[in-house]
């Protein structure tokens, strides 16, 4: 019956115009020989795709290869709507093509034309251009074609043979190839495009006359504007365009590169940003492409799912996975994904289609048990499929089974969305049910630490107020008109007191528990209800809360046993849910999980100082495994004022799904807007309980290792308490056996949960990855971004084991190692002490030295433990975009503001060279936003801002801008607020002035200069990558 | 004989005591040989409107090992100011205030009409009684109302400056803080885990950190009756609260499936009252008052599991050893009533269910504190509502009819040692020169703890004669006993009981005829019923039974009149005549036959006939039967089937019930309506005197009886049918001629059959 709902929907009803027409061959992806049957045709972009994403260029039109590019946007306006598209289908896919046709070498005269001009601005923009470039490299395929002719010619053709095969399609080696020259092309060898640093170039000198000599900027840039265009003109010379600018003899040694190193000249992660948002932002990415690199994560595009899951949910530290296991070896690129299966869809994009196919529930592999998804291929005129899996036949249920059409593919293809989309949910039937019971609707209980600072700071008051006006807005499912959540509440010192708020109750019963020892739940009836029938009493109780203990001078708290008791009333109510428990001191009072304070900063730099990141006791590790056998979430607002011991008071947040919170030094009136925010936030956002995660591979690699805020109790079986839209699961791939290059490799998550509302669910995402056995392709479809989310998970879960020297060492090493296996096998033969950076990893180094300074991994007394166990624990959890700006803060040059647009302006490195005394910037890197003060900032600025006539007046303790009525504050309060949006952290506001002492924790977040607590600069890590580097090439 | 008769009146109505013998055999081998042994029912607290308290202390003898109190036994030299001891013989002197004494000055513990005195101790801080009512919550909806609405009820009859507190349990245990204002507030405990005083102090914020005492002790003394004051509040100050709380008392939230008994937590809701008060007022009057409505059936204590399907242990179960939880949850109990009567607080039980309550393994908990228990069908029942009402009712001064923490010490001469008591006490485990080797009920000591009594508790007391054989008393002496009962009263005055009595000795061999002369049957026949039935806690009823029987036959030989091996010649004097008869109906009696009788029942039965006095004791043994016919004013009749005659009324008096049973033809006439023809008015008279009578019993007692109305072949009849002894049954019926009574169809021994063989065996020289 809901799949007739389901085919009633519009994108699904049409029928496929082009289904008829579209030739005989394999897949719907066209592909350009085909494209003289226009208007049926599927995708060109496909073998394109591939190829285009780096080689896209904004620039003007392009007049060559104009027949290509007009037949793929033909296919584009065909096409797109019989996919599932966002809310404006045709357009959208229309632009999403449009960038191709920029893309086109026309463009290339105009960037060079710019570039010869040795201005900063341009060099950056040159660089960027040039490490995009790189992905123009396909001319270098043609070496002696025409500039334009070749780029785009050129792949079509060679894919047209293979294409005919299926699956071949989506391998565009050739074309591929060209892009990043090196390995993947064995043709030109000498087509290396590489963004790198250079060692002494041989093109150096080649190309150091043009620039101003004098200027080892200009020195730098113009090889790498030589390179872009280099293939052209000069046959693929170019072997360095990440511009490392030193001269030759700088080069010969990195020590001495590292004194006259410029750092405008190593690469910068604001111009591959940029570069990306340039190319890539604001348009349509498809995910019909096996193995497509998808835009960066902090490129704002439309993502409509074609096959695979949007990035949004998974992304992947590279789409192109090696075949075998010596070559990952080889490379030690990490496999993994990293997963974010809640992820938050922009109101643009299409949400999740919802499969029901009543009483049988899912169609699944017999075999693998994988879920019916498009990697699925029906035979035997759809009585069987063949698992894309695990290769097994498996028949088709009756209820299930549909005709084939003359290509193979199912008649109704387009009228289901297991079929056609890479994400979609079921409905899951009893036998994916607890006890085989349909689930009760979740329950969320506050839990308010009532002891004597807390009543005294009034942090109780200000919780209990908010929670009358935010209670409103629980969660609740899209077509019901009240959340099916129930609310219980629960305050504590010492002892437990629990509130019957039963709606007939006149006022509210309170039951203390004293038996902390051994908690558990004194009333049933009446302490789960539902809100908006005991509001009254609810209210009530939350009026009384903060009088009841006014006079309360109790110290001591507890902790385990407030969690045992949220669980065991969830349990006793037979339904998952979750807890906030507002906590601020180390609990000391006699129960279980009682702990002491063991800050002892005389472990740190030993082997013994993992022990800080471990729990003190087992207790919670115990009770956290029972949170989660029972969908207990708990969500931990801490407000500590000294040592609270995160590490041990953390871990069952983060066991169960939950999110840990943390406001030092609790200030009703500096700090109340940032928690408040971050309760709403947290009350509101969509989340899915007692979730069970199964990533399901295709033969020959498995998911090996889970970061996250996960429990498993088995090696398969990721479970969670709860899971939330900002919760990623990075998932580590190993190979079991070689994998095939037709074959690619395939991805599918499975979460198992239960809805707001109470419904059992399973949500898939499907993904498609290239194989290949060409190093170059590996490192051609890398995503730094990905990869850094991975190293940072991985270290900081080393954490509790490895001593912190070692995890640093291992990370250097591997970031040495990636880049020498690259240079060793896939860039041109250059000089030993030439440095050639990847295009894909070109700001490894950077965000890799980010992450060795960030202070978990900083051995310094300075820094407090709790913040370090924090922080751990924030990074454990976090999806791409969050680590990325996490790791390399977002810095804007407000002053530079222009009023009248709306968009950001363009953010600057992160470094105190950068900023200017003249400005004001603004820093945010998701927890923190800083505003920076330069002592001669403009006056009219400052006024317009803070309403104060100088920078004198402005005053450093407010942590919200006041609302002035003028363009400048409005303006800027809207980025704020831009910011702030995706972020699921409340981030605090900071003033600082500069040359005022606050500065100090300013400095900390500009990642590129050296460290206060220690942490290489940039350009110093980036001299020892180099030096690593040199040694293993040796 | 009236004679005797008269004085043991007396005896009674001013001392509240009762013996066994009243002129006792001298020689230790003498009174062995009497079978009945030396003893007393003591009422410590008789009701004695004629004897108001002196408002002093009493005066000591000096001699530590004695302590008696000065009495009018006691040798005075006036001039001197000298007293001498009548038990030790120690001379003192008198205190500093008898200097004015003198023969025609003399202080009332010196007049002999004053043998029974009480004085008021001024010293010592009063504190206020205390109440805790336990509430079991997993109660049918309008028995819960009922018993909501008795308490509420309860709660204009304490005194007002009385501490009440409150406990309800369910499957949790519920201590409810009684002065917070707004937001009601209770603290609570898992009903399976079993805490130690400690504990539940600590849990309840009870015990008094060393910090917030030092703040105190410079500014506020007065802090620490505030202590508990969040628990326990004076009546006056929060009834209104109280009230609206028991208002809102809702059941046991806690669903219960199909096929399950609630899970009730008694055991630990008894723990945690035993605790909390423990902790807070230990040696102050103070009543923990049980509402349970089943049995419990979690955590320590429980009785029963929660499966319907397996039922509540029977007496077949036990004598079977099939009884799972008996024995520890009897355990549970006992160690709760003992630390409940060290702390001299008493544990009422009001146990209404259709089913047992576990009355069995709670018994102890009141029999050991002196507290009351209550067994009926429903809190619903009026049988309930007055009991419970009962317990406030006040007498003749407006002073509740409750004592608590008393301690009984028993002082004797020296030719007589204190062998034990039975009754709702405790040993204090006192040793003294006057405690005997051998034990009788509770004994090995000198003092006994009694935590709650009214002026009907009364307890049974043995004595031994020490005194050899060689060693005759001196003609004219006389053996003297001192009870000395220190109580809190009702008032919450501390007070002190003195009786002293004496009675003379007598030769058994040359003054035998005194001595017969002397027995008290009444006293004699409940005193070996409280012998009987304390054996019958511990041994089985058998053996007990033939215990009774021996003694019977070795009293009936000792002091009958036959001739060896002829029957038919036994005769026994008028004071011995009746107590036969006693025994054959204690025999009967559910306090020794657990046929028909659940546990629970049994142990009810007992609690009440080891603390009533001795008139309502003998109607326990021996129930009581008038006859209301056209033939002449009330009478009673022969506790007999061939009482029961188709024209007469009959109102049976069991204590605990109280039966009125229409014969055949009154039946038929009342159901022909002949009451409410005006002719018939004298019918209608007749048809109301029994109940008017029944109406005033029903008035009086405690606990209030269950009340049957039936007529000749009503189902009810049951419970005359089986008390009337069987000298009609279905086996003899037609041997019995003309006067025709009910037959009863029983197997069980006549009073005729028990009789004859009693003669036979008794006169035989065989045993």
């Amino acid at each position: 019956m809901s799949q007739q709902g389901y085919v009633a929907t519009p994108p699904y009803s049409q029928s496929q115009p082009g289904i008829g027409l579209s030739p005989p061959h394999y897949g719907h992806y066209g592909d350009p020989s085909h494209a003289g049957s226009p208007p049926g045709m599927m995708k060109p972009a496909g073998p394109l795709g591939a190829a285009a994403p780096g080689g896209m260029l904004p620039q003007g039109p392009s007049p060559p290869g104009p027949h290509q590019f007009g037949q793929n946007g033909a296919h584009a306006q065909g096409h797109p709507p019989q996919r599932f598209p966002g809310p404006p289908p045709v357009n959208s896919a229309a632009s999403s093509y449009a960038p191709y046709s920029p893309s086109t070498p026309s463009s290339y005269p105009s960037p060079a034309s710019t570039s010869v001009i040795a201005q900063l601005g341009h060099q950056l923009s040159a660089m960027h251009i040039n490490s995009y470039g790189s992905g123009m490299a396909p001319p270098g395929q043609g070496p002696p074609g025409p500039p334009s002719a070749p780029l785009f010619q050129g792949p079509p053709q060679p894919p047209q043979p293979s294409i005919m095969q299926p699956g071949s399609q989506v391998l565009p080696p050739p074309p591929t190839t060209a892009l990043n020259g090196p390995g993947a092309s064995p043709l030109p060898p000498s087509t290396h495009r590489q963004d790198g640093l250079p060692g002494p170039a041989p093109l150096n000198a080649q190309y150091q006359p043009p620039p101003p000599p004098g200027q080892t900027l200009g020195t730098g840039y113009s090889p790498q504007q030589a390179a872009n265009y280099g293939p052209q003109m000069a046959g693929g010379q170019l072997s360095y365009p990440g511009g490392f600018p030193g001269g030759p003899a700088q080069m010969a040694g990195p020590p001495q590169l590292q004194k006259k190193l410029d750092p405008d000249s190593i690469p910068s992660p604001i111009q591959v940003i940029e570069n990306d948002r340039a190319t890539r932002g604001g348009q349509v990415y498809a995910t019909n492409t096996r193995g497509q690199v998808p835009p960066l994560v902090t490129t704002d595009c439309v993502i409509q799912d074609q096959g695979n899951a949007s990035p949004r949910y998974i992304r992947c530290t590279t789409y192109c996975f090696p075949c075998t296991s010596d070559m990952a070896k080889q490379a030690q690129i990490p496999l993994a994904a990293v997963i974010k299966p809640f992820a938050t869809i922009p109101s643009n994009e299409t949400p999740l289609f919802l499969v029901n196919h009543g009483e049988n529930g899912p169609v699944r592999c017999n075999r693998c048990k994988a879920y019916m998804c498009p990697f699925m291929q029906f035979i035997e005129g759809g009585r069987r499929y063949q698992c894309g899996f695990c290769n097994c036949v498996n028949d088709v249920p009756p209820f299930y089974f549909q005709h084939l059409d003359h290509i193979g593919r199912r008649l109704d293809h387009y009228e289901k969305p297991e079929l056609s989309l890479g994400s979609y949910e079921y409905v899951a039937t009893l036998d994916y049910c607890r006890k085989n019971k349909p689930p009760n609707p979740p329950a969320f209980i506050f839990m308010i630490d009532v002891s004597y600072s807390n009543i005294k700071n009034g942090l109780v008051k200000l919780i209990c107020e908010e929670l009358k006006t935010v209670l409103e807005k629980l969660p609740k499912e899209e077509q019901e008109d009240t959340s099916a959540i129930r609310v219980g509440f629960i305050t504590y010192n010492k002892v437990l007191h629990f509130f019957n708020v039963k709606s007939n109750l006149a006022q509210p019963q309170m039951m203390v528990v004293t038996d902390v020892g051994e908690v558990f739940v004194p009333l049933l009836d009446g302490f789960l209800v539902n809100y908006q029938e005991s509001q009254s009493v609810i209210h009530n109780l939350l009026d009384q809360i903060p009088e009841m203990f006014a006079d309360s001078n109790e110290n001591e708290t507890v902790f385990a046993p407030v969690i045992q008791a949220g669980m065991e009333a969830l349990q006793a109510a037979d339904c998952p849910g979750k807890l906030f428990i507002f906590h601020s001191s180390l609990p000391t009072a006699e129960a279980p999980g009682k702990l002491k304070n063991r800050d002892d900063k005389k472990l740190i730099n030993t082997d013994k100082e993992k022990i800080l990141f471990q729990p003190q006791t087992n207790v919670y590790d115990s009770l956290a495994k029972d949170c989660v056998a029972h969908g207990c979430c708990v969500t931990l607002f801490l407000f500590p004022s000294q040592y609270v011991d995160v590490a041990s008071l953390g871990l069952v947040p983060q066991l169960t799904g939950g999110t840990l919170y943390k406001y030092n030094n609790f200030q009703m009136h500096m700090d109340s807007q940032q928690f408040l925010n971050d309760l709403r936030n947290d009350i509101e956002k969509k989340i899915g309980f007692d979730a069970i995660m199964r990533v399901r591979t295709s033969t020959g690699f498995r998911a090996t290792d889970f970061f996250g805020g996960i429990f498993m109790n088995n090696t398969t079986d990721v479970e969670m308490a709860a899971i939330d839209c900002d919760k990623a699961v990075t998932v580590e791939f190993k190979h079991d056996d070689k994998l095939g290059e037709d074959s690619g490799a395939l991805i599918q998550c499975a979460v198992l949960y239960t809805t707001v509302g109470g419904q059992r669910r399973l949500r898939i995402h499907n993904l498609s990855l290239n194989c290949s056995s060409q190093l170059a392709d590996l490192y051609k479809s890398c995503e730094t971004d990905a990869l850094i989310n991975f190293f940072a998970k991985s270290a900081f879960k080393a954490v509790l084991h490895q001593p912190l020297k070692v995890i640093r060492e291992i990370l250097v090493n591997q970031t040495a190692h990636m880049l020498a296996c690259y240079r060793k096998n896939c860039a041109s033969p250059s000089a030993a002490s030439q440095l050639i950076l990847p295009d894909s990893m070109k700001v490894l180094p950077v965000y890799m030295n980010c992450l060795l300074k960030n202070c978990v991994l900083l051995s310094r007394p300075e820094i407090s433990t709790d913040e370090r166990a924090y922080q751990r624990q924030l990074v454990m959890t976090m999806g791409v975009a969050d680590s990325q700006l996490f790791f390399y803060p977002q810095l804007l040059p407000i002053h530079t503001l222009d009023v009248k647009s709306t968009t950001l302006p363009a953010a600057i490195r992160c470094s105190e060279s950068r900023l200017s005394e003249e400005g004001i910037f603004l820093l945010a890197n998701g927890l923190n936003m800083f505003l920076w003060l330069g002592v001669s900032s403009p006056p009219e600025l400052i006024q317009g801002i803070f309403n104060v006539p100088s920078f004198a007046h402005v005053s450093t303790d407010m942590t919200l801008l006041p609302e002035v009525g003028n363009p400048y504050s409005q303006t800027l309060r809207m980025i704020m607020s831009i910011i702030q949006q995706k972020r699921p952290y409340s981030m605090k506001l900071t003033i600082v002035k500069q040359r005022e002492q606050p500065e100090m924790v300013f400095r900390q977040f500009l990642v590129e200069d050296k460290g206060l607590y220690g942490g290489s600069s940039y350009v110093d890590f980036l001299c020892c990558v180099h030096k690593e580097i040199c040694q293993l090439l040796n | 004989m009236a004679t005797y008769l008269e004085f043991i009146q007396q005896n009674e109505e001013r001392d509240g005591v009762r013996f066994s013998w009243n002129v006792w055999p001298s020689s230790r081998l003498e009174a062995t040989r009497m079978v009945v042994p030396l003893a007393c029912l003591l009422t410590p607290l008789k009701e004695r409107p004629d004897l108001p308290p002196v408002q002093y202390e009493p005066v000591l003898c000096s001699r530590t090992t004695c302590r008696a109190i000065l009495n009018p036994l006691c040798q005075v030299d006036y001039r001197a100011k000298l007293w001498a001891c009548n038990f030790c013989f120690q001379r003192n002197q008198f205190p500093p205030a008898y200097t004015g004494i003198s023969e025609v000055n003399q202080p009332a513990e010196l007049m002999p009409q004053f043998s029974t005195i009480e004085y008021v101790i001024q010293r010592g801080a009063q504190s206020p009684l205390i109440f805790l009512y336990v509430v079991d919550t997993c109660l049918e909806e309008d028995d819960l109302q009922a018993l909501k609405e008795s308490l509420q009820m309860s709660l204009s009859l304490l005194p007002p400056d009385a501490l009440v507190g409150l406990i309800t349990f369910g499957r949790m245990v519920q201590v409810h803080e009684l002065s917070c204002e707004g937001i009601s507030k209770s603290y609570v405990f898992r009903g399976t885990k079993d805490l130690t005083a400690k504990q539940i102090q600590d849990m309840l914020g009870l015990t008094k950190p060393a910090m917030p005492m030092q703040q105190a002790r410079p500014g506020q003394p007065q802090e620490q009756p505030f202590v508990s004051s969040r628990f326990l509040q004076p009546v006056h100050k929060i009834d209104m609260n109280l009230t609206d709380l028991l208002g809102e008392l809702q059941r046991d939230p806690w669903p219960v499936t199909q096929g399950k008994r609630p899970l009730r937590s008694t055991g630990v809701a008894l723990s945690i009252a035993v605790g909390l008060l423990e902790g807070t007022f230990p040696n102050t009057g103070a009543r923990i008052m049980l509402f349970t409505g089943g049995p419990p059936t979690q955590g320590p204590g429980m009785v029963v599991g929660d499966e319907l399907k397996v039922p509540i242990r029977s007496w077949h179960d036990i004598e079977k050893d099939n009884a799972r939880f008996m024995k520890k949850a009897t355990k549970h109990y006992e160690m709760l009533a003992n630390r409940t009567a060290t702390n001299g607080h008493c544990i009422d039980i009001y146990a209404c269910a259709l089913d047992q309550t576990g009355l069995l393994e709670m018994k102890c908990c009141a029999n050991l504190t002196g507290g009351h228990m209550v067994m009926g069908d429903s809190f619903n029942t009026s049988l309930f509502k007055q009991t419970f009402q009962r317990i406030f009712s006040k007498d003749f001064n407006g002073d509740f009819r409750m004592a608590f923490g008393a301690t009984l010490e028993v002082k004797t001469s020296r030719e007589l040692k204190v062998a034990g008591a039975i009754g709702p006490c405790v040993s204090l485990n006192v040793k003294g020169p006057c405690v005997s080797e051998n034990e009788l009920g509770v004994g090995g000591t000198s003092q006994w703890k009694i935590c709650g009594l009214d002026p009907t508790s009364t307890l049974g007391i043995y004595f031994e004669v020490v005194n050899q054989h060689n060693a005759p008393v001196p003609q004219g002496g006389r053996g003297a006993i001192q009870f000395v009962t220190q109580y809190q009263h009702s008032s919450t005055q501390r007070r002190i009981r003195v009786t002293t009595i004496a009675r003379n000795w007598a030769d058994a061999q040359s003054q035998l005829r005194h001595i017969e002369a002397a027995f008290d049957q009444e006293a004699a026949a409940v005193l070996m019923a409280r012998l009987g039935v304390f054996r019958a806690e511990s041994e089985e009823g058998p053996d007990v039974l033939r215990w009774l029987d021996r003694q019977l036959i070795r009293l009936c030989q000792k002091f009958g009149q036959y001739n060896k091996e002829d029957p038919t010649s036994f005769r026994l004097s008028d004071s011995f005549s009746l107590y036969p008869q006693f025994m054959f109906h204690l025999r009967r009696s559910p306090f020794l036959q657990v046929f028909n009788n659940s546990p629970d029942e049994s142990s009810y039965y007992r609690h009440h006939f080891a603390r009533q006095d001795l008139t309502q004791s003998l109607i326990m043994i021996q129930p009581i039967l008038y006859s209301y016919s056209f033939h002449g004013p009330p009478e009673p009749v022969l506790l007999d089937s061939s009482s029961i005659l188709a024209d007469r009324i009959l109102l049976m008096d069991t204590f605990f019930q109280i039966v009125i049973y229409l014969g055949e033809t009154i039946a038929q006439w009342r159901k022909a309506g002949y009451q409410d023809m005006p002719e018939y008015e004298n019918f209608k008279h007749l048809l109301q005197a029994p109940l008017d009578d029944a109406q005033e019993i029903l008035q009086a007692r405690f606990p209030m009886p269950r009340y049957i109305n039936t007529e000749h072949g009503g189902s009810q009849a049951r419970f005359l049918l089986s008390k009337v002894n069987p000298s009609q049954t279905h086996n003899n019926l037609y041997a019995w001629g003309q006067e025709t009574g009910a037959p009863i169809l029983t197997d069980d021994v006549s009073l005729q059959v028990f009789m004859d063989h009693l003669k036979k065996l008794a006169v035989s020289s065989a045993c």
